[in-house]
């Protein structure tokens, strides 16, 4: 081989030439692509490095990318691979635990259950990071008693735009700690959080499952009993008109309540990956008669009425995570996720959502609804007493946009809003109807974030 | 940004009175739509584009100043754009035919068609190709022509322009191919506008509307060729292959 030709000193860098460390990112829904710096800070050190050197097109920590539109990606800037900050401290003392803010609860679990605890709270997934958990201030299925996941933490470090780290509280610099809790990533970078946790002396969950005919007696059956179970969710049938659907209630099994196989080792912890989904699946797969067959065999698969019924963490909080990339079967074209919040009084939008989204043909694959308990004094924090609806539809559905800007009308007329973690699509004006206590966070941010360099493509697409 | 729906915020049309570009712009969704650049020289046409874009009710259309033959300008303008803000979808709409004619008999017109059609689209395309790779997104819009598929004795001139755009925007679409960028080269046949009014009409003869459509489609597809209408890709397809003596006969026939 002959020498390498010298290098042309003088030539100026080719600006569409591509560099190493440049991935194109998309969120959960597979939507909206764009290109950043991928970067994987080893240190505290290296990591305020990288937000004092941060360019005009910003920083922005990602997680797992669980988020269904564009929160964690971040087009042109520098996107933040947090996953050397992977430390588990458990305190048994208190009862809590210190996590790095690229753990995944995933990895948390497999530390805590079989010491006998459960995370306060865990969203559908177990494939999100704690730093992600507290910028999205995720929402479990214990939310109407115990709240959302930032309400459990007791201290964060957090790297501001200052590139200083800020130990906050819910007493010390309050202002700080919440509206960090909820902000998306744009007040600065978590590096660490100590949190609450459940102590729990079995593995399993007793579940109480009921099916329930139409939306009404679903929606009558959770106002009734929701209160007396620490875990609740509905699964609604979208493409039935009746909006029948399934409820599973539940609590953490104590151990007493195991058979003796179960008794020998009560805090097994062994989630299961049953299947991946193929890389490349047609964009027809996903039509009104597959997704149709799918929910009818879901109703028909849960009993009328089952009580006790002991069922692993795995199969009660995380069922989809039984299949890996399962979003990947909406195709090329992607999918999002609809998720709002209305008060108890709007419970009827429910119906006309659902109503809505069958008479534009958007097939919804798996429909939730839960109730919400009390609101935290996050600012962006989404959940709110009242009813919480998540559809699940492909993007590339004919007037899908219109009508969903129809049912954003309404959930916000009603006083609801739109969960930033599933957004994909809102209009900026939106959110500053929905979100009141928008401008008073954009102040705590700018006063935390002076340079403006903490950013995403959410907060460029919604003015945030 | 480009939300999921395939929603643009910004939109700049470069050639702010191009009629097909016009129309792509009333095609687009709009329900997202903030700010909407016409780039041009200051003229009727692009004042009445203006009017007629926001009399539709389309929010923050605005005109700047461009011209496609002064390139050492570019830069700044682009710059200029980019730095007020993202812009999720670039068009590059201008273009002209010239007249055969008098460029055969007056080369300095054959050189005006094509400093306009690809000098000065191959600038500004990079221009916007760097400031698309530095916000990690956006999708440029190439109008190309059939006629960049094979050159007619009637118009080579302005083919040979096209051709040459035409390849240029196709190796762009590869340079910027996985960068979060994109390029969609649009190949419209005969298009009634006021370029080719009073021209004889060809077959499978189309209205900017009609042009307009598919590129919207195109855009939510993430295509990157289209023809306009579609099925003269086949058309163009057996046109390209044939050989040159029954090439000519054809084209004679059509003037």
């Amino acid at each position: 081989m002959a020498t390498k030709p010298a290098k042309k000193s003088a030539a100026p860098k080719n600006p569409l030439k591509r560099d190493d460390n440049e991935r194109l990112l998309t969120g959960w829904g597979r939507t909206a692509p764009s290109m950043a710096h991928v970067v994987k800070p080893g240190s505290i050190d290296e990591l305020r490095d990288l937000v004092a050197k941060a360019g005009e097109r910003g920083i922005l920590a990602r997680g797992l990318g669980r988020s269904y539109g564009d929160a964690a990606q971040a087009g042109g800037g520098t996107v933040l691979d947090m996953s050397a900050f992977d430390s588990i401290d458990l305190d048994t003392v208190h009862g809590t635990v210190t996590a790095g803010s690229g753990v995944s609860i995933d990895s948390l679990l497999k530390t805590l259950v079989p010491a006998g605890y459960f995370v306060p709270v865990t969203p559908g997934t177990r494939m999100v990071t704690v730093g992600g958990a507290i910028a999205a201030d995720v929402h479990g299925k214990n939310h109407h008693v115990e709240g959302s996941f930032g309400s459990h933490v007791h201290a964060l470090d957090l790297v501001t735009g200052h590139g200083r780290v800020e130990d906050l509280a819910p007493t010390r610099k309050a202002e700080h700690f919440w509206a960090t809790i909820g902000g998306m990533g744009l007040t600065g970078v978590v590096t660490k959080a100590t949190f609450d946790l459940i102590p729990i002396t079995s593995s399993l969950i007793s579940v109480n499952t009921v099916r329930c005919p139409d939306l009404d007696s679903v929606m009558a059956s959770m106002v009734e009993n929701d209160d007396t179970y620490r875990y609740s969710v509905a699964w609604i049938d979208s493409v039935s008109p009746s909006g029948r659907g399934v409820i599973t209630r539940g609590d953490h099994a104590p151990s007493a309540q195991l058979d003796a196989q179960q008794a020998l080792d009560p805090l097994a912890y062994e989630p299961k990956v049953v299947a991946t989904a193929p890389p490349f699946i047609p964009s027809g797969l996903l039509n009104k008669f597959t997704v149709r067959a799918f929910n009818e065999a879901w109703f028909r698969k849960a009993p009328k009425s089952r009580q006790g019924e002991l069922q692993p963490i795995g199969e009660f909080f995380h069922p989809l995570d039984g299949v890996q990339e399962w979003n990947r079967v909406y195709g090329p074209g992607g999918f999002i996720q609809y998720q709002f919040v209305v008060p108890d009084s709007a419970g009827y939008l429910i119906d006309y959502a659902l109503k809505r989204l069958r008479e534009v043909g958007a097939p919804s694959f798996l429909t939730v609804l839960k109730r919400f308990g009390a609101a935290n004094p996050a600012p962006l924090s989404f959940p709110q007493p009242g009813w919480t609806l998540a559809a699940d539809v492909p993007a590339r559905v004919d007037g899908l946009g219109a009508v969903l800007d129809e049912i954003d009308g309404l959930v916000a007329a009603s006083g609801g809003r739109l969960y930033f973690a599933k957004d994909s699509r809102q209009s900026p004006e939106m959110v500053a109807q929905t979100y009141p206590r928008l401008a008073e966070w954009q102040g705590v941010r700018d006063e935390m974030d002076p340079r403006g360099i903490f950013t995403s493509d959410l907060a460029r697409r919604l003015s945030l | 940004m480009m939300d999921a729906l395939g929603e643009p915020q910004s939109v700049l049309v470069l050639g702010g009175s191009s009629e097909i570009a016009l129309e792509t712009v009333k095609a687009l969704p709009r329900n997202r739509l903030r700010r909407v650049l016409l780039a041009g020289r200051p003229n009727a046409a692009r004042h009445a584009a203006v009017e007629s874009l926001t009399a539709l009710g389309i929010i923050g259309v605005e005109a700047i100043d461009f011209d496609a033959k002064d390139t050492a300008s570019h830069g700044g303008v682009i710059d200029g754009v980019f730095d007020a803000g993202d812009i999720d979808l670039v068009i590059l709409a201008f273009g002209v035919l010239g007249d055969q004619d008098a460029a055969e008999a007056d080369p300095s017109l054959a050189v005006d068609v094509a400093t306009t059609n690809y000098t000065g689209a191959v600038s500004v395309g990079l221009h916007v190709a760097r400031r698309l790779r530095k916000q990690g997104h956006g999708a440029l819009v190439v109008l190309s022509s059939v006629a960049a598929d094979r050159a007619r004795r009637a118009n080579y001139v302005y083919g040979s322009t096209k051709a040459g755009l035409d390849a240029f925007a196709q190796g762009l679409g590869d340079a910027l191919h996985g960068s979060g960028a994109s390029v969609l080269v649009v190949r419209p046949g005969f298009v009634r506008t006021r370029m080719t009014a009073g021209m004889p009409e060809a077959p499978m003869t189309t209205n900017p509307q009609d042009v307009a459509e598919i590129i919207v489609k195109a855009l939510r597809k993430g295509k990157e060729t289209v023809y306009a209408p579609g099925p003269l890709m086949y058309v163009m397809g057996v046109m390209k292959n044939l050989p040159r003596p029954v090439f000519r006969k054809i084209s004679e026939k059509q003037g």
